[in-house]
């Protein structure tokens, strides 16, 4: 089992290289050094001087891959895509391009991130398989056909809609919470319940349909119908028999996720005004800020690959049969 | 007037006619025959394709585009003609001006007035503040309170249009299809029902705005038309340059193994290990770039719109791919290992034929299910893409523009809602006609819930 995570550890290596040099080759195009100087110098204060300072402070006046100048290995270390990229393997992200810490910011602001994800991931997959449980008791009646019908009405409504909807009803018209905002202290459980419950609610379409088939999976199997041959009542099929063996795929579909959680919400984030990670990904995208991009896609690879690790335990852990070596 | 050719006009009539054939090709073969047989025996099938092909068509015909010619000035020569730079397109025309009649600022759906007081002279030459009158709402009344009665009276001549026009419809197809043992009849209840909503929507704006206008004063349920082109065109060009990609890697992981597998395998992984909304972002703003520098390349802001369009369209399918081909992967690996493979190996056949002959019509139903399947998600990302703002450039309509400029709206007092329901409405009814269909699509072509389980 440790020989796999070493290994598999190890083979993170090529794939996070390779998603830092294409994001760096991509955002590089779109803002060459001087791009990025122009825009945070400010256009009143451009001078060719100032560009060539402001490059050698942030230290992008050296070349991007090879540095024919420099002596030895400093032809591949002196150069930008070396100084700015591969040094996130060490966990050193430098400061942004308006001059911030980026490891302080990263870490103040993954709480609020947490805060509302995990509660959120949580509440939803409790909801959905309580939800999906429910439907399968109904199952094969009209009923049944219909919550489907509803699920499938519910996944095809926009995520934006779901949260413009519930600040427009929850917070506004009945003034039962802030609309949006973020408090570290006292109260802060206030402005969790708005962002907490769009969530739940847009994901309950999607996610208590996929549970409901994979019950409805399990419900076939043969195990089911010796069980019911043998007399034993249908809610305890249902608790006792069909849901630890449908927990086995769903453990194994959630827990990829679980990483990302620390990524927290794009969308939530900027609509409820919460300081997390994914507000600080957007302002990075609309203010064109390269050192945030870069280290925050460097973080979501590795979360993914941990994802993508834990996934692999969880099966050996869920299904005895599974030996990983 | 003077045609003009845009490139994801080229692309859609393209694909439009590269589905058809590939239609035509699969009616050849019965297993897929009864495939369709299943979704379309179905009520609801009938009633979501139909829906569907409305949608498509109002694609198509949005994507006749034309510049008017200007009427010559006095004076200029009468052998040149100068056209209008406003491209308009054959919906357009149908619409009968619908997208003309601009009003200064918002109004509610079937208001007379508009939703802002504005500074008036009335008169005697005195100043004064109030609702200015709608330009081209309710024009023809005499008294505002007859306003009503009106619009009553208006829908039932307009559903008796539509009605007559349906019948005629309906009654050609009923004709040909009377035999048919395919539910036919819930085919013709949505064109009607469509047909006698197309018909009222045309003949009430004329004297109404249905939807109210927005901040700009354009008519809502124009704009929401509007949209539809750009939906179905992204949610299939994307698939569309998503699955060669996919299906070429994906096969050549699984026939061939060894290191085209591990490259394959590094690539995808790589792919979805980046969080997709920074690289779409990234590419996006890399494309928007290279337009900016080069603005001599587009003649018309419409031009310009649509080489973002179709970079975005781009973007998007380079970028999806991934999960696609970790399928197709994993069912190319599965085939490989089949005796008809192992047979054709023995017996010499090529990689090629293996391929095209063996492998791929068994990785077809993969591919259909992707397809429908992605359609309804891409359409709902690109609202979300125009709120990052790295969406539909705005000159192009789309409903996540709509969405996005509603946002504000609603803190509005009183609030304006027909924006954000407008887009919500069309947005909607795809969007859940797509995934119903594709339900039926995946449960009629997916080899795991086929024909040989009963359903219990």
């Amino acid at each position: 089992m440790l020989t796999y995570i070493i290994r598999r550890l190890f083979y993170a290596i090529p794939i996070l290289l390779g998603v830092n040099l294409l994001t760096f080759t991509l955002f590089f195009v779109v803002n060459s050094p001087d791009d990025m100087a122009v825009s945070q110098l400010g256009a009143k204060y451009v001078t060719p001087e100032a560009i060539q300072s402001w490059k050698k402070k942030n230290g992008y006046d050296r070349p991007l891959f090879y540095n024919p100048d420099a002596a030895g290995s400093g032809a591949v270390t002196e150069t930008i895509f070396f100084a700015k990229s591969l040094r996130l393997f060490a966990f050193d992200f430098g400061r942004s391009e308006s001059g911030r810490d980026i490891t302080t910011d990263i870490s103040t602001r993954m709480w609020p991130s947490l805060a509302v994800a995990v509660p959120s991931f949580v509440v939803g997959i409790w909801v959905n398989i309580c939800v999906a449980l429910l439907v399968v008791m109904f199952h094969a009646t009209r009923l049944d056909r219909w919550i489907v019908f509803v699920f499938v009405a519910m996944m095809s409504i926009s995520y934006l809609f779901y949260i413009i909807g519930g600040q427009y009803l929850v917070a506004k018209t009945w003034r039962l919470v802030p609309i949006s905002g973020f408090h570290a202290h006292g109260q802060f459980w206030k402005f969790l319940i708005l962002p907490v419950l769009v969530g739940v609610v847009a994901g309950i379409g999607s996610g208590a349909r996929w549970y409901r088939t994979l019950f409805l999976e399990e419900a076939n199997q043969d195990y089911v119908r010796t069980a019911r041959a043998k007399g034993a009542s249908e809610i305890r099929i249902l608790f006792r028999h069909i849901l630890p063996n449908a927990l086995i795929p769903i453990l194994t579909g959630i827990v990829v996720l679980i990483p990302s959680l620390f990524m927290g919400g794009l969308l939530i984030e900027s609509f409820f005004g919460i300081p997390g990670l994914g507000s600080y990904m957007l302002d990075a995208i609309k203010s064109q800020d390269f050192a945030i991009v870069r280290s925050m896609v460097f973080i979501g690879s590795i979360l993914y690959i941990i994802g993508l690790i834990l996934t692999d335990i969880s099966y050996t852990w869920a299904d005895p049969r599974l030996r990983l070596d | 007037m003077r045609p003009l050719l845009l490139w994801s006009d080229v692309l859609i009539y393209l694909l439009v006619l590269a589905l058809c054939l590939f239609f035509l090709r699969l009616r050849r073969d019965p297993q897929t025959r009864e495939h369709w047989r299943r979704v379309f025996s179905t009520r609801l099938g009938m009633v979501t394709f139909t829906l569907i092909l409305v949608y498509v068509g109002i694609a198509l015909l949005d994507s006749l585009h034309f510049r008017r010619a200007l009427e010559p000035v006095e004076g200029a020569q009468r052998s040149e003609v100068f056209y209008n730079n406003q491209v308009t397109s054959a919906l357009d025309v149908m619409l009968v001006g619908m997208g003309e009649r601009f009003e200064r600022t918002y109004s509610a759906p079937f208001a007379l007035k508009s939703f802002a007081k504005e500074n008036m002279k009335d008169e005697n030459g005195l100043l004064y503040r109030d609702f200015p009158l709608l330009e081209h709402a309710g024009r023809h009344l005499s008294k505002p309170a007859e306003r009503w009665a009106d619009v009553v009276a208006r829908t039932l001549w307009a559903l008796v249009c539509g009605l007559l026009i349906s019948a005629v419809l309906v009654g050609v197809q009923w004709a040909f299809l009377r035999r048919s043992s395919l539910p036919w009849y819930a085919s013709w209840g949505t064109q009607t029902a469509v047909i006698c909503l197309a018909v009222w929507l045309v003949l009430i704006s004329r004297y109404y705005h249905v939807l109210g206008t927005d901040r700009g004063g354009v008519d809502v349920a124009y704009q929401s038309i509007k949209g539809v082109r750009t939906a179905v065109l992204l949610g299939t060009l994307a698939t569309l340059i998503m699955l060669p990609i996919a299906v070429t890697l994906g096969v050549m992981a699984g026939y061939f193994k060894g290191w085209v597998d591990d490259v394959v395998q590094y690539l995808y992984t790589t792919m979805s290990s980046i969080p997709g909304i920074l690289l779409i972002a990234a590419s996006v703003l890399l494309f928007q770039v290279y337009i900016d520098l080069h603005p001599d390349f587009f003649s018309t802001g419409m031009e310009k719109a649509d080489a973002r369009f179709i970079a975005l369209c781009f973007i998007l399918g380079v970028t999806s791919w991934s999960s696609l081909c970790r399928l197709i992967r994993g069912e190319t690996l599965k085939i490989s290992q089949l005796e008809f493979v192992q047979a054709a190996h023995a017996f010499g056949v090529s990689h090629s034929r293996i391929v095209t002959r063996h492998i791929l019509p068994n990785v077809v139903h993969i591919i259909l299910i992707t397809f429908v399947l992605d359609f309804s998600s891409l359409v709902l990302a690109e609202a979300v893409l125009s709120y990052i703002g790295v969406g539909i450039d705005p000159a192009m309509g789309s409903w996540g523009n709509m969405i996005n400029s509603a946002r504000s709206e609603l803190s509005r007092e009183p609030v304006v809602w027909w924006t954000l329901s407008g887009a919500f409405f069309f947005m909607f009814v795809l969007v859940l006609a797509a995934n119903l269909f594709a339900d039926l699509v995946r449960d009629a072509f997916d080899p795991r819930t086929g024909s040989g389980v009963a359903p219990a």
